[in-house]
């Protein structure tokens, strides 16, 4: 092994932004021919040390060798011509291009296109039947999925010869099903001898992938194993810094009343698209009724009904209370008033105002409640002293109430709405992905929190795209596609793959689990996508 | 801090100190519009000069540049002893009205501007009568005209304004009993003084509208009606000052408002100015028609004859020219 | 985690920007070839060293604080009301129609009367263009700018047609009646001296600017209304989330701001010119927009901000006065201020930063 030169070593790189030291002195070997992973939680520093590898950022210190030389990577041009290729967690695809317009755009040859078109098309062809990644090279990126997409940035990579691979969270995006064909692209390049860097923040990711696995824990390299030697418990206690509980601890359900009844429910959004086509479910008091599917699929418009921001039609009863879903009454003052509470998806836009302290967040929605009132005035005395009180029983750090939402980590921000929610007792919770962007020993507290509050006899709507966060807290899954229900399973009666299939807009039988069908029903929804495109 | 405050003060008074050396010197005050406005502050400014070399006096002058700061100026200016204090422009009657009795020793004078001078004897206020001059210049328009349609471009839309357009239809009206007369302002905020765009294009629709010749009363913005009637081969007529010489052979005349003279006046006069009203008209010589060599080929000798004719009855008060501030209504044009 | 100190932020960005103004138009009056240090000199002087000089700087910082406030209170909404010149004219127009049609008994009642009217004229002339941003999403700098024309045309047609007393020539209202006429600092503090503040205009609507200052601090922060005002401004999908209404809050978030624009027709019509002139507001309705720029939207801010506004107005009329600085130099060295402290702010803000960010990495 020494002989061989790694294709990537980082020695001692660090790079700080202002006060922040984003990277410390970061030593790291990646050998060739194989998949190094690197995790770490949100804001370890994974995304700052890729881009210092591509040119992005110009490290403080520290030298980058590829292939046994010394490299000056000074931006992106130099990244590639050393033979690196990225692909981000955001596409960097022109929408209405042509796969194959995308695959040449800034590696033209020379002035006129029409011979680097025919040769990228060749060299595009050769490159699928070697890594099964086919795609159609005149299809309009608009019209591909999202899966689809990302092949094409990894095509690019390849048509610019990177031998050595970059994939940022590249799993975030796509389906269980898409992600198990990533998965074996990637294997297939490994076989060709490519080096492969996956970034990521899944553990069960690391550990089906990867033959080497780099953590990062606030900016530093905190250890370097090889995957066969590891387990995910070792490694969440390498993220995290201390033994965390990765399996939520619960007790079977004990199911009560109906609290919330939802009958045929249609949301069609201010673009006039129908986003939700007709739903219609039960939650009982006392259980986690979990919604997957893939992010875009009706569950966003679902919970804003829910939680008062949209409108819609259909029938809703609370407690055998009809609530209005239009007009007075349907907004997210009244839905509290009937006891809700809500934990948006998107704390950042929604469920904190960033710029308010966090004290301020603590009434957010709720400030119109007369216990905030002294008078014609706010008591912000008493709800700082509220504030003081819901972090600390949340373990919110820092335990400031002065402090801006913004200035707090994404754990941090998700506690304070999720005490703020929950604290008030609310006969139903709405969830929105209560663990995104939240780091590990975070998820673990919020997922106790809401299993506490279930056990109190409340009722939870969840939504999430993370499978393994649905399969582990819910105690009966809704899968749903394209604004519809694709079916309802129980955790115990189901896997993974059968919630992908339906995810994937396929309630098929046990029986068609296999990949072909898979590919030839994505295909097919693809197809009638573009139809109705163009 | 008291130490720099004495100093500070002590510089100001040094510097007031130069000012009031010379006591009973002359202020002039010019309008919002500013110094050179081509126009009536211009006119102002030109009497003061012409004083200035004649006698070789030192005159202070100021453009201010709000509203406050007509009240502010008149009493800073008293108190430094100037006088007599000339303002231009109506707008300064009321500030004076309300400070003129704190400076009994100080005589103010209001040009374009009426104080009652009952309760205020150290006020001059100067009153032009131009609807006089108005009438003459638009008796001329109307036999100049071949079209039959003559026309008049305001400024600002306010009463004075309409004094001009009312005296210059009744004088077309006068001339030619079945002429057309289109009138337009330009707007209503001080800002249609100084928009020679707008006016250039409402003399052309005014031109479109078959009007040959065009007067203007606007400030600076009459420049551009001056130049787009020469532009578009028509005839325009000039304000305040004599303006024939901007383009000759298309500036019909002009309707002379003589501010020059009677700043000058006033300076010369200097503390013993007689307070009380003075109404400059065409008897006085303080309206009339500009006549010079570049309109001496326009105006025919049967024209000179008319308004010569008219002038005298006007003088003679055989023809009354209504005033149009005197009811706010016109018998001659709607506005 | 803040870049800087407050402090820094709140003094030292707006000095140091002011202090560039500065020195830029001390050039300028170096290449016309007049003493810097003299003009400077007769500005402080003439704005602040004499009484009657206090009393034109308050005067317009009173003018300033109204239309500063009305500016910020709708920008913790996110949204630019650069019409407070309209406004203001309009509250102008509210004043007058109090103050000549009722008959008051005594000022402190038709103070009252009057600030109903200013304020209500003042939001009623921002009604059309809030219900627009509000329902329509028409953007609110286009409408209000646009009623700001209307608003001058509106004024101009009343005063030339109905307002103005008979055989005047001027487009001005007649004089208020004497018991509606506010008491000036002249009046007020005359047992001083006999000098004090003598033949400035600034009055007892001072203080009503001050009330208001207090007033628009504690609705912006202590109360359930500028609650809902800023977490709109911040984000309008959180507003949403969290049941505020963005239409409601927009339209009373500029009703609140026309209102305090209107307000300034009782210091500028009622208190100085005691009768309704054209151009009554005179671009203080935008010098409320540089004026907030520099204050940072809170009240403390927008209360120094129109001082030292008011001190560049007075002091600028002095160096016309004793001078011969040209009028329009004056109006350069405002917008060399306005200019620095709003729209170059950064130009401050950023190597500051950098500076601090040094510092305290030297510290540590």
């Amino acid at each position: 092994m020494t002989d061989i030169a790694p294709a990537i070593e980082l020695k001692g790189i660090s790079k700080a932004f202002g006060p922040v030291q984003a990277n410390k002195d970061i030593s790291i070997r990646v050998m060739p021919g194989t998949i190094h992973g690197i995790i770490g939680e949100n804001g370890a520093g994974k995304s700052t040390l890729m881009s210092i590898l591509y040119g992005f950022y110009k490290a403080d210190a520290g030298e980058i060798w590829v292939d046994g030389r010394k490299a000056d990577i000074t931006d992106s041009q130099a990244a590639i011509a050393a033979g690196i290729g990225m692909v981000f967690q955001h596409f960097k695809l022109v929408e209405n291009f042509s796969v194959v317009e995308n695959v040449i755009l800034g590696a033209e040859d020379g002035a006129f296109l029409r011979p680097s078109v025919s040769k990228a098309r060749k060299t595009l062809k050769q490159l699928a039947e070697e890594y099964e990644m086919h795609v159609d090279p005149d299809a309009l990126i608009e019209h591909l999925s999202v899966g689809h997409q990302q092949r094409v940035e990894i095509l690019k990579a390849l048509y610019r010869e990177a031998n050595i691979l970059i994939l940022d969270e590249p799993t975030g995006v796509l389906t269980p099903a898409e992600a198990d064909h990533l998965f074996r692209i990637l294997d297939n390049l490994r076989k060709e001898g490519k080096t492969i860097i996956l970034i990521t923040h899944k553990l069960r990711e690391i550990m089906e992938i990867t033959d080497t696995v780099s953590v990062m824990r606030r900016g530093q390299m905190t250890a370097t194993v090889k995957t066969a030697e590891t387990s995910p418990e070792e490694l969440a206690e390498l993220m995290v810094g201390r033994k965390v509980l990765l399996r939520v601890d619960k007790q079977p359900p004990t199911p009560g009343e109906v609290i919330l009844s939802v009958k045929d429910l249609h949301v069609t959004d201010d673009k006039g698209v129908e986003r939700v086509k007709g739903i219609s479910f039960d939650i009982r008091a006392g259980e986690i009724l979990g919604i997957a599917g893939v992010a875009g699929n009706g569950q966003s418009e679902l919970m804003n009904v829910l939680g008062g921001i949209m409108e819609a039609s259909g029938q809703i009863t609370m407690m055998g209370a009809p609530l209005p879903l239009s007009g007075k009454g349907s907004d997210g003052f009244a839905r509290r008033q009937a006891n809700i509470g809500h934990v948006p998806e998107d704390r950042q836009r929604e469920g904190l105002i960033m710029e308010f302290t966090a004290w301020e967040n603590t009434v957010f929605g709720y400030h119109l409640d007369p216990q905030w009132q002294k008078g014609p005035l706010m008591d912000n005395k008493a709800i700082r002293a509220e504030a003081a009180a819901k972090m600390d029983r949340f373990d919110v750090r820092p335990p400031d109430p002065d402090l801006k939402a913004k200035n707090f980590s994404g754990g941090n921000q998700q506690k304070v709405v999720l005490a703020r929610e929950i604290e008030r007792n609310p006969d139903l919770l709405l969830v929105g992905q209560p663990t995104r962007g939240v780091d590990i020993g975070a998820i673990e507290f919020i997922h106790q929190e809401i299993v506490r509050l279930r056990d109190a006899g409340k009722a939870i709507l969840l939504v999430s795209v993370e499978l393994d966060e649905i399969m582990s807290l819910s105690d009966r899954i809704a899968v749903m596609f394209d604004g519809k229900i694709m079916g309802e399973r129980l955790p115990a009666q189901t896997n993974e793959r059968e919630l992908g299939l339906l995810m994937a807009g396929i309630s098929g039988e046990p029986g068609k689990e296999d990949w072909k069908a898979v590919e030839e029903s994505l295909a097919a929804v693809e197809q009638e996508e573009a139809s109705q495109n163009g | 801090m008291t130490l720099k405050t004495t100093f500070l003060g002590a510089a100001a008074t040094a510097l007031v100190m130069a000012a009031t050396a010379a006591v009973a010197e002359p202020a002039l005050i010019y309008d919002l519009g500013g110094k050179f406005d081509k126009s009536f502050n211009e006119a102002a400014y030109h009497g003061a000069e012409e004083w200035a070399k004649e006698t070789g006096g030192k005159y202070k002058d100021i453009e201010i540049s709000s509203e406050a700061q007509r009240e502010q100026v008149l009493r800073r200016f008293a108190e430094e002893g100037f006088s007599p204090i000339i303002t231009t422009g109506f707008s300064f009657s009321t500030p004076i009205a309300n400070i003129a009795a704190d400076y009994p020793d100080v005589k103010f004078v209001t040009i374009d501007g009426y104080v009652d001078p009952d309760g205020h004897p150290n006020v001059l206020s100067v009153l032009f009568k131009e609807e006089e001059g108005s009438y003459l210049v638009g008796m001329l328009a109307a036999e100049k005209s071949t079209t039959g349609t003559v026309s008049f471009v305001g400024g600002m839309d306010i009463p004075l304004i309409r004094k001009f357009a009312c005296g210059y239809a009744q004088g077309a009206k006068a001339a030619k009993p079945d002429i057309k007369v289109v009138a337009n302002m330009i707007g209503t905020d001080p800002s249609a003084w100084n928009d020679q765009l707008k006016a250039s294009e409402l003399t052309k629709a005014q031109i479109a509208q078959g009007s040959d010749v065009i007067f203007a009363a606007a400030g600076a913005s009459g420049l551009g009606v001056l130049q787009t009637a020469a532009d578009e081969n028509v005839y325009g007529i000039g304000v305040d000052s004599n303006q024939n010489y901007l383009h000759p052979g298309h500036v019909l005349t002009s309707m002379l408002k003589r501010v020059d003279l009677a700043v000058k006046e006033a300076m010369t006069e200097g503390e013993d100015l007689k307070t009380g009203v003075k109404i400059e008209g065409l008897a006085e010589d303080g309206v009339g028609y500009a006549m010079d060599d570049n309109n001496a080929d326009l105006i025919t000798d049967a024209m000179k004859t008319s308004v010569a004719d008219a002038k005298a009855k006007i003088i003679s008060g055989e023809i009354k020219v209504h005033d149009y501030s005197a009811d706010n209504t016109c018998p001659a044009l709607d506005f | 985690m803040d870049r800087m100190p407050a402090w820094a932020d709140v003094v030292l960005v707006p000095l140091i920007s002011v202090l560039l103004a500065a020195a830029i138009s001390a050039i300028a009056i170096v290449l016309i070839g007049e003493n810097p240090w003299e003009a400077f000199k007769i500005m402080v002087e003439g704005a602040l060293m004499r009484s009657s000089g206090w009393g034109y700087t308050l005067y317009y910082a009173t003018n300033f604080i109204f239309t500063g406030l009305a500016v910020s209170v709708a920008f913790h909404a996110r949204l630019f009301n650069i019409g407070g010149e309209g406004q203001a004219v309009l509250g102008s127009l509210g004043v007058t129609l109090a103050c000549l049609f009722i008959p008051w008994p005594h000022w402190t009642l038709a103070i009252i009367g009057s600030s109903v009217a200013a304020a209500a004229f003042g939001a009623l002339w921002i009604l059309i263009p809030a219900y627009l941003q509000a329902k329509r999403g028409s953007h609110i700098v286009i409408t209000t700018i646009m009623f700001n024309f209307i608003a001058a045309a509106l004024i101009n047609y009343l005063l030339v047609n109905h307002l103005r007393p008979m055989g005047s020539m001027e487009p001005a209202s007649a004089v208020f009646p004497a018991a509606t006429h506010l008491p000036s600092f002249h009046d007020m503090f005359s047992f001083l001296g006999p000098k004090m503040f003598r033949g400035s205009p600034a009055n007892v609507s001072f203080f009503l600017a001050v009330i208001a200052s207090i007033g628009v601090w504690l609705l912006i922060w202590h109360t359930k209304l500028g609650y809902a005002i800023r977490s709109l401004g911040f984000s309008e999908s959180g507003a949403k989330y969290a049941g505020i209404s963005p239409v409601k809050i927009m339209i009373i978030a500029l009703l609140i701001s026309g209102g305090l624009s209107g307000l300034m027709g009782v210091n500028a019509t009622q208190g100085e010119a005691e009768r309704l002139i054209l151009n009554s507001a005179e671009g203080a309705g935008f010098i409320g927009i540089a004026v907030a720029l520099m204050g940072r939207n809170h009240p403390l801010g927008v209360f120094l901000a129109s001082i030292l506004f008011g001190f560049l107005y007075q002091g600028g009329a002095e160096l016309a006065m004793w001078t011969s600085i040209p009028r329009e130099l004056i109006v350069v060295i405002q917008a060399l201020v306005i200019l620095f402290t709003g729209a170059l702010d950064n130009l401050v803000r950023w190597p500051l930063e950098s500076l601090f960010v040094a510092l305290r990495k030297k510290e540590s």
